[in-house]
């Protein structure tokens, strides 16, 4: 009787992973369906059509060059992805190789980033970028206002956290017994970092650095509190439109950013693997 | 001449701990020299203090006579095999062997030829391309050794280098460093916490315990005379039978018996005699005349193939007794009594210091 049972819970496991992808891929399933459909009504199937995409491309907030939606998230996302990066790397290389006086302090505080609710970080930025516009022009004599600077720093604000975070697992992991080896092999403390570190983290810094991509094209809520008039990210865009009411527009738009995070998906199993690679020793 | 290596009043602590407690060390050059003791003993920082990756807290330490105390590792004479190996996974057996005269400045091309020669050298010929993951524990093993030994160091520090190999290997490896050594005519530092290990391949031998260094001789000066309680149990087995000294040549043993031992500790001096198991002899309780003896029951016979262990007790220990397997050798059964004797010059007399 145990191979029926075995059968019927093989059976039961069938279904609900079934179940869940149902739950996971019906709605995007749907989305990319009605983005082709010739119908105003977002839910109402009108005969297939490329409308949609020809109108999201046509929509000059959208793509124009240089200032369109589509320009800024990706100018914000490289630009704050290749900053956070670097910054992220240090922290990480400093919190987990130095010992220093108030570290523990420091490690907390890196955390938090990821830790408070992305309302209240918004929050802060907001404030935080009014007065510094109010200082720089009443003490530093110039003038700025919200834009793609206050979006990017924003960003960064926030990635850099994730960015170390991930480093930093990837430095725990590794022996450090490696960087003496290259030491008592004659490799100064630069030749060491170039030559064994480097390489050992590369796959945590990259896998990092996809996060913070994809992090910073998500975001709509830190984004929206530090975007200022002159600048608005794709998202923060999709949400406006959908204030002012949802056209089939939108899942043309979404279909392209869902078709963007794949991509980035593919590229993140990638750095896995590549990790995956590097670790086999380990 | 000058030693390759020489500690002098060297001392490490961690916080409160310390693992190297004044140690006084000279290592000749072209020895084999092995660092004997407990785990947790200091062997490893001391090792690492040589290398330059700890610095000690107080001490000088020098180099075929330069100070080197707190010079950083790329700057010494020295190169390490390390316990765990530390090869580098991302790069094959080649550039990891190549990797010490790359960064010396020699060029890519003598690099990999000196490389090749070394990979040779340890008998792993046509592996170069391979990535350590894709070797077992001896041949990584091998390769940590060739990566240390390409660059020609003045002196070869090795942290329980054969630790993580099995018995067949191991005896293998002590064979091959002990050529190599020869051969290459370094001086090997040799970390070990395997009595035998040391015995079998150094020149000399320093035993330490709990950071200090208790004794440093030849094999066969560790194994006959050792400086103390700890190192004659250490190295070998061995009856420790308590006493006090009762005069130059004789110690009262606990139970009152008097048996001939030369020391030159002051009388009344608690000791130890120290009777190895193999210069101990077992006889019918009758058949002892004229030669040191204590007198036991059997309690149990251990056969061993070659040999037999007795384990007698006395009436305040017991004590172990090996009889080579003989034809015709007389044999004991448990609870039998017996006499065991020795001749005068079989035992050592030892102390606590
Ligand atoms: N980095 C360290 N920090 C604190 N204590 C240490 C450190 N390294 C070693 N010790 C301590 O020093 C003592 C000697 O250690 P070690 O030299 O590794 O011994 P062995 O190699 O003989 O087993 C141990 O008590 C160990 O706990
Ligand atoms: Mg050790």
């Amino acid at each position: 009787m145990t191979a029926t049972g075995t059968r019927t819970g093989r059976r039961m496991l069938g279904v609900h992973a079934a179940a869940v992808y149902g739950f996971f891929y019906a709605p995007i399933l749907l989305l990319v369906v009605f983005s082709f459909s010739g119908d105003r009504l977002v839910g109402q199937w009108g005969g297939f059509t490329l409308d949609w995409y020809r109108e999201f491309l046509d929509n000059e907030q959208l793509t124009a060059f240089h200032d369109g939606a589509i320009w800024t998230s990706l100018k914000v996302a490289a630009v704050s992805t290749v900053v956070s990066v670097v910054l992220g790397t240090l922290a990480a290389l400093s919190l987990e190789r130095f010992r220093f006086r108030g570290q523990r302090v420091f490690d907390a505080l890196l955390y938090l980033p990821i830790i408070i609710p992305d309302v209240t970080m918004g929050i802060m930025m907001l404030i935080f970028f009014s007065e510094a516009i109010t200082f720089a022009d009443t003490y530093l004599g110039f003038e700025f206002a919200k834009g793609l600077q206050t979006i990017i720093i924003s960003h960064i604000a926030f990635n850099i956290s994730f960015v170390s975070v991930v480093v930093r697992a990837r430095l725990a992991g590794m022996d450090d017994r490696l960087e003496e080896a290259a030491m008592d092999l004659y490799a100064t403390r630069w030749q060491t970092f170039t030559h064994v570190t480097f390489p050992q983290i590369l796959p945590g810094i990259l896998g990092g650095a996809l996060l913070a991509l994809t992090l910073s094209l998500d975001d709509v809520v830190v984004t929206q509190f530090s975007a200022g008039p002159g600048a608005t990210t794709l998202p923060v865009f999709v949400f406006s439109l959908i204030r002012k009411g949802v056209t089939p527009m939108i899942n043309a738009v979404s279909v392209v950013m869902l078709v963007a995070s794949l991509v980035l998906i593919a590229m993140m199993l990638l750095a896995d693997g590549l990790r995956a690679e590097a670790d086999e020793t380990a | 001449m000058t030693a390759a290596v020489e500690l002098t009043g060297i001392t490490k602590r961690f916080g409160d701990v310390v693992a190297v407690d004044a140690v006084d060390l000279v290592i000749d050059d072209g020895q084999f020299f092995a660092m004997l003791g407990p785990s947790g003993c200091g062997k490893t920082t001391t090792l690492r203090m040589i290398a330059g990756l700890d610095f000690p807290t107080e001490g000088s330490l020098k180099i075929f006579g330069d100070e080197v105390g707190t010079l950083p590792p790329n700057k010494r004479p020295v190169n390490t095999v390390f316990q765990s190996y530390a090869l580098f996974p991302h790069m094959n057996v080649l550039d990891n062997v190549a990797f010490g005269l790359r960064m010396q400045g020699v060029n890519k091309g003598d690099a990999r030829a000196k490389a090749a020669q070394a990979i040779d050298l340890v008998r792993l010929a046509g592996m170069e391309t391979r990535k350590p993951s894709q070797m077992s524990g001896g041949q990584q093993q091998r390769v940590a050794l060739a990566r240390a030994l390409v660059n020609e160091p003045k002196v070869l520090l090795l942290d329980e280098p054969l630790g993580a190999l099995d018995l067949k290997l191991r005896q293998e490896m002590q064979g091959e460093l002990k050529r190599l050594q020869q051969e290459l005519g370094v001086s090997f530092v040799f970390v070990t916490h395997d009595q035998e290990e040391a015995l079998t391949m150094s020149d000399r031998i320093a035993v330490m315990d709990q950071g200090r260094i208790l004794q440093v001789g030849s094999p066969e000066e560790i194994y006959e005379h050792p400086a103390n309680r700890f190192v004659a149990d250490f190295i070998g087995q061995t009856n420790l039978l308590e006493g006090t000294v009762e005069d130059s040549s004789t110690v009262c043993l606990a139970n009152g018996a008097r048996v001939q031992a030369s020391s030159d500790r002051p009388v009344g001096t608690a000791v130890a005699v120290s009777l190895r198991p193999e210069r101990a002899h077992i006889a019918a309780t009758e058949a002892v005349e004229d030669r040191p003896s204590v007198e036991g029951v059997v309690d149990r016979v251990t056969y061993l193939g070659n040999a037999r262990v007795y384990t007698v007790r006395l009436d305040w220990m017991e004590v172990e007794v090996r009889e080579e397997n003989r034809p015709g050798a007389a044999l004991h059964e448990p609870g039998a009594p017996v006499s065991i004797w020795w001749d005068p010059g079989a035992v050592w007399v030892v102390g606590d210091e």
